[in-house]
């Protein structure tokens, strides 16, 4: 026997979206919605379908997520790294406080200008984009984690007469790890909006430029399709991560519990 | 004492980062085509000031954000309270949101534009899309998480439904519904650029990529700096507000 409660809940969650569908499909039929610019659901999959066989959106598809994860990589390194720092030598982490605080509100489109004359139309205009917009969350995240790391541990580290590196690398960083993935997943998720904004707005490749150019052709079904394979994607990857996380930091939470 | 000593260690810092900027930029160890100095992106940021150009542009540009930001709140708080009121309603609606949560907001930019056209509208329309999840969410949580014996007193002193939104639930669920919003004008800003950027229409966005088609690096530091002011400035006024209006609530427990 199934669960009934678990069933039921499905049943409701997609009520919403298959009467949006519905009710657009219905519309569009009846004129009532522009074809030109809401298409219908019933030409999504056709839409989909095709750009999948001739290729284009899965070379887009690579596009955007290699600069997305080229980026993040990058915010990462620089992130965990600097937040390391900050966090254990506590003074230098006041001293700098008022010059991330002044440079962490600027919106990272505000660069994407700067990154297109440095870089040209290329992965790395998006990358670096990518990774000024992931750099903030994982610096914070990592001080905090760093922070949170029982003092204890880098007692014994100090009385195994290990240097400052190896206990950063050896103790701290391994002690902030679960803190730290945390960090990442949330910069993933900036990572793809970000990457898909630059492309949008500026750079002619991956999944956001497939809309733009769909969209200045007027072909709608394919900018929906597009946005779906966006999503669709999208959550895929978050799963991914999720799953990784669990899989990975197991030895954490056994500990913990 | 203590404090000012480190308030001024911090603007040391900052100047020291200032001074390293300019120092970089007048050896050329950067290529001087794409990083000016300090002085030059400052000079061209004083010239738009004194000569008035930068109001327009960036009037249109906070009008834009503001008025998503402002009909994201309010579809927010309203669509978060109406979701909540039933077990029914988190059932049906809850799972979508979700699942549109972490859609790029700028990803609506192609379909809107096929929609409403390259309008001031459409713009609104756009950011006020993106800033709506953060609004929302912290809504819904808020407005769950009404402590049961306020429902309970809430009861006895048989208040009616409208006073119990707006003395009860509400206020309770004041707090989040503020953390989100804050989440929320940032992600106001960076869509109304972009959405500038992509649509010509004026404002601060368009400006900056006008200035890197034509190689004036200089303007576009200075957009830069306009717009990190602005968001630097956003975000304290965000927080003066909810500390203001929130001076009620026992200090915020420390996570």
């Amino acid at each position: 026997m199934p669960d009934r409660e678990a069933l039921r809940r499905h049943a409701l969650s997609a009520v919403v979206p298959v009467t949006v569908l519905v009710a657009w499909e219905v519309l569009g039929r009846l004129g009532i919605l522009s074809e030109d610019g809401f298409s219908r659901p019933s030409r999504f999959f056709p839409a989909l379908a095709r750009g999948l066989a001739d290729g284009t959106l899965l070379e887009q598809t690579i596009q955007t997520y290699s600069a997305a994860a080229l980026g993040l990589a990058i915010a990462v390194v620089l992130g965990v790294t600097a937040g390391a720092i900050l966090g254990l030598l506590r003074p230098l982490e006041r001293a700098a406080s008022l010059t991330i605080d002044m440079l962490r509100p600027v919106p990272s489109v505000a660069l994407v200008p700067l990154a297109l004359l440095v870089f040209g139309f290329s992965r790395n205009m998006s990358a670096s984009v990518v990774a000024f917009a992931c750099f903030w969350p994982m610096l914070i995240v990592t001080i905090g984690a760093v922070r949170a790391v029982d003092p204890r541990l880098i007692e014994v580290g100090r009385m195994l007469g290990l240097s400052p590196f190896r206990r950063i690398v050896q103790l701290a960083l391994p002690a902030a790890t679960p803190g730290i993935m945390v960090g990442v997943r949330i910069a993933a998720g900036i990572a793809i909006v970000v990457t898909v904004t630059t492309e949008i707005v500026a750079n002619p490749r991956g999944l956001g430029y497939g809309m733009t150019i769909a969209g200045q052709s007027l072909q709608a079904d394919l900018v929906w399709a597009t946005l779906a394979w966006l999503g669709l994607t999208g959550w895929l990857v978050n799963w991914l991560m999720l799953a990784g996380e669990r899989r990975w930091l197991a030895w954490y939470w056994a500990v913990r519990t | 004492m203590m404090r000012l000593g480190w308030a001024l260690v911090g603007v040391g810092f900052l100047a020291a980062v200032l001074l390293a900027w300019q120092v970089a930029a007048d050896a050329k160890l950067v290529n001087p085509l794409w990083f000016p100095g300090p002085s030059r992106s400052f000079a061209v940021l004083w010239g738009w000031i004194a000569s008035g150009e930068l109001w327009s542009p960036l009037g249109l540009t906070l009008w834009r954000t503001f008025a998503g930001w402002l009909g994201a709140s309010l579809v927010g708080i309203v669509l978060g309270a109406a979701i909540v009121a039933s077990p029914l309603g988190r059932a049906l609606f809850e799972p979508t949101v979700e699942f549109l949560r972490p859609l790029p907001a700028s990803a609506i930019l192609p379909p809107a534009i096929l929609i409403l056209g390259l309008s001031d509208a459409m713009i609104v329309f756009v950011v006020a899309f993106g800033s709506l999840w953060p609004v929302l969410l912290g809504a819904i949580h808020g407005f769950r998480s009404v402590d049961p014996r306020l429902a309970d007193v809430a009861r006895m002193l048989r208040l009616s439904r409208r006073d119990r939104i707006w003395k009860v639930q509400l206020p309770n669920a004041m707090p989040e519904i503020f953390s989100g919003m804050r989440v929320s004008i940032a992600i106001a800003l960076i869509v109304t650029v972009a959405s500038e950027m992509l649509s010509s229409q004026p404002g601060i966005g368009h400006l900056m990529l006008m200035a890197a088609r034509a190689f004036r690096s200089a303007e576009i530091f200075a957009g830069i700096l306009v717009l990190g002011v602005v968001g630097f400035l956003v975000n304290l006024a965000m927080q003066r507000i909810e500390d203001h209006l929130l001076r009620w609530r026992p200090a915020a427990v420390g996570v």
